[in-house]
């Protein structure tokens, strides 16, 4: 894609607990190039709205950053302070939230909640803001903007609140646009909608977008590159399509058997739960529940193994004295159709 | 299968107006008929404002239908009148929930929310036998004995679901209504909970309605599936017919919008945009459920059956 315009390394966070220290985000580092879609998916307790909203500035008082960076164009966002994030907030990292009906101040007209970061963070008069808010609004597909401009959200359905967020978030022109789960709560034909709106929004604004979801489908449509995140770490990196047709995690490849496709006979779940990461287990903390552990898998934690230069998964499984063994046959299947495409690219 | 199976459930012109007589009522469900067989998987979808969920609870007579008939094994229970009546039902009928965090009291305890049917039925005769039922189902719904003496907020959500359906078997139901299970859920708990609804219905015989919105998920589950749109049966037929071979437009667009776990797939989908005014007819014809092929049917006037007996056979050609 473009150039590297995000780089997380090695971030290290814990939460201060009662219970004790919770360790949320183990090592975790991966980075944004211009104009990409980079899709950060994981289950509840994966780690990955902690790893989005310490991008923003945006943890927990409990918080604790006990390593790591967050490099935007070189600088450190983790060493910023608050009023530093503040002019960072909106204009170059604007974020959408997962539930439309509380992230829209519900006693201020949508025109106003648009306009405003126009006018804190560009320091736009306050007449000529509301006409570029009225223009986004417009470009978001709502339909009489000029009437509706001057509605409050519980006017609105949960489909047109969420293209509202959408227009607040990127009417300054972010470089970067997180969408935490911002389809969840909307029906399928909704999400299609605003899904389809995110991809056209990216091209025009030139955004370059980080994307949490849980959907498998969601991520298959809408992302470049996919992080797979399980227990504060991510345990495999890649394109979309090295990740849908050449996974080698088996948590990858348990998410992708537990959801049903045209042809699905039978689901397979992944059982048991996600450890608890109060006290991480010392090995792969996917060990207990992968059937495709290893003695070594409970000792030590395996490193990332290279793939290809744009996929890497830590499985002990790749490691070169590892037995060969046999994958659930639904990525058999999508092996092959890997193969197919990757001969395709020789021809 | 329908043939020679016994109809557990028919649901014959049920209504569901809100706000009956005021300027802003709503007509949730208006006038949906279906027949539910035993041992089947009915699954009912639909998006936000369909119906589905309504209709579940009309059947279930958390609302009093407006108009209608609800047969349950061959009896009418759209009006309960003694208290033996709704008790008999209720031990027949059960609901699983949605939210798994709204629907277990929190100030109770594991045990006495799932023995609570048994108390209400009398069917334990002591403290010994109660404790022992609620072991039981909580083995069978994969939890542990020891969880009984603890509090729903101890429980992830995947958990507190599994609780729920203990609750729902406690009282040894036939049928049970499954309003939305498993969309609180993280996909590989979904999964896990799916299977053992799907487990428990082999070997208990049970009959399920199976509410939801997740349209794979649906067709995984069920036997036949019913589509709703704003308080209408649009179409009715066994799950693969209905979700390869779509009569109406809705269900076709529906389908369209569902996302793949397969970008290829994803790179050339083109979601079908849908016109809701074909369900209004302006010359007011008629509108009713007409079989088009066997077991397959689809809300429409008389005089478009042949359009949609023709659509079907297209899709056969393929």
């Amino acid at each position: 894609m473009g150039e590297r315009i995000l780089d997380v390394k090695n971030l290290e966070i814990d939460f201060h607990t009662y219970a004790g220290e919770v360790k949320a985000i183990r090592n975790v580092s991966f980075h944004l190039d211009k104009g990409e879609t980079l899709a950060i998916v994981g289950e509840s307790g994966s780690g990955k709205s902690v790893t989005t909203k310490s991008l923003m500035g945006l943890l927990a008082n409990n918080a604790r950053v006990k390593g790591g960076e967050i490099l935007f164009h070189g600088k450190d966002l983790l060493k910023n302070t608050e009023k530093e994030m503040q002019s960072v907030r909106g204009k170059d990292i604007a974020m959408i939230f997962q539930d439309p009906m509380t992230s829209l101040d519900p006693t201020m007209r949508i025109g106003m909640q648009i306009a405003e970061p126009l006018i804190k963070h560009k320091h736009v008069e306050k007449k000529k803001a509301l006409a570029q808010a009225l223009e986004i609004l417009k470009l978001v597909g709502i339909k009489d903007a000029e009437k509706r401009i001057n509605d409050y959200p519980h006017q609105f359905s949960g489909g047109q609140r969420q293209r509202i967020v959408i227009a607040i978030a990127l009417v300054c022109y972010p470089e970067i646009l997180i969408a935490d789960e911002p389809t969840t709560a909307l029906d399928v034909t909704i999400q299609a909608q605003i899904l389809d709106l995110m991809k056209e929004l990216q091209t025009k604004i030139e955004t370059s977008i980080i994307f949490i979801t849980h959907d498998l489908g969601v991520v298959a449509g809408m992302a470049d590159r996919v992080a797979v995140m399980y227990a504060g770490q991510i345990v495999e990196y890649g394109t979309v399509d090295e990740i849908f047709y050449n996974p080698q995690h088996p948590y990858t490849w348990g998410l992708l058997n537990s959801m049903p496709t045209l042809e699905s006979t039978k689901l397979e779940a992944i059982p048991g739960t996600p450890p608890d990461l109060l006290d991480p287990p010392k090995g792969d903390a996917f060990a207990a529940r992968n059937p495709y552990a290893m003695k070594i898998d409970a000792e030590k934690q395996p490193p990332f193994f290279k793939v290809s230069d744009t996929h890497y998964a830590a499985t002990w499984l790749l490691h070169p004295d590892a037995p060969k063994i046999t994958p659930p046959a639904e990525i058999i299947r999508r092996r092959k159709i890997f193969a197919e495409m990757e001969a395709k690219k020789v021809d | 299968m329908p043939e020679q199976a016994k109809k557990i459930l028919e649901v014959k012109h049920l209504k569901q107006y809100f706000g009956v007589g005021k300027p802003d009522m709503v007509k949730a469900v208006d006038d949906v008929t279906f027949d539910i067989y035993e041992g089947e998987t009915f699954g009912l979808v639909g998006e936000s404002g369909s119906g589905k969920t309504t209709t579940g609870r009309s059947i279930i007579h958390l609302y009093d239908p407006t108009d209608g008939q609800i047969i349950f094994n061959g009896k009418d229970v759209s009006k309960l009148h003694t208290k033996a009546d709704r008790l008999s039902f209720a031990r027949e009928m059960q609901m699983i929930f949605q939210d798994p965090y709204a629907s277990l009291n929190p100030r109770m305890t594991i045990e006495d929310i799932i023995a609570e049917g048994l108390d209400i039925h009398h069917l334990v005769k002591n403290k010994e036998e109660r404790r022992a039922r609620v072991e039981e189902l909580l083995e069978t719904v994969g939890l542990n004995k020891d969880h009984a003496s603890r509090y729903p907020h101890e429980f992830s959500g995947g958990q507190r679901q599994r609780i729920g359906i203990a609750r729902a078997l406690a009282v040894e139901p036939k049928f049970i209504i499954a309003d939305e299970p498993i969309s609180a859920l993280d996909v590989s708990i979904q999964a896990q909970v799916v299977n053992l609804l799907k487990d428990l219905q082999k070997e208990r015989g049970l009959t399920y309605l199976f509410v939801a919105h997740d349209l794979s998920m649906v067709k995984y589950i069920s036997d036949r599936i019913g589509v709703m749109h704003y308080g209408r049966l649009l179409e009715v037929g066994p799950a693969d017919d209905v979700y390869f071979k779509p009569l109406h437009d809705y269900t076709a667009s529906l389908i369209s919008a569902v996302p793949v776990p397969d970008p290829e797939f994803e790179r050339n989908r083109k979601q079908i945009e849908y016109d809701p005014s074909i369900e209004e007819d302006k010359e007011g014809r008629p509108r009713k459920l007409h079989e088009i092929t066997p077991n397959h049917f689809v809300r429409c006037a008389e005089d478009e059956i042949e359009m949609y007996k023709a659509k079907a056979a297209a899709y056969e050609k393929k």
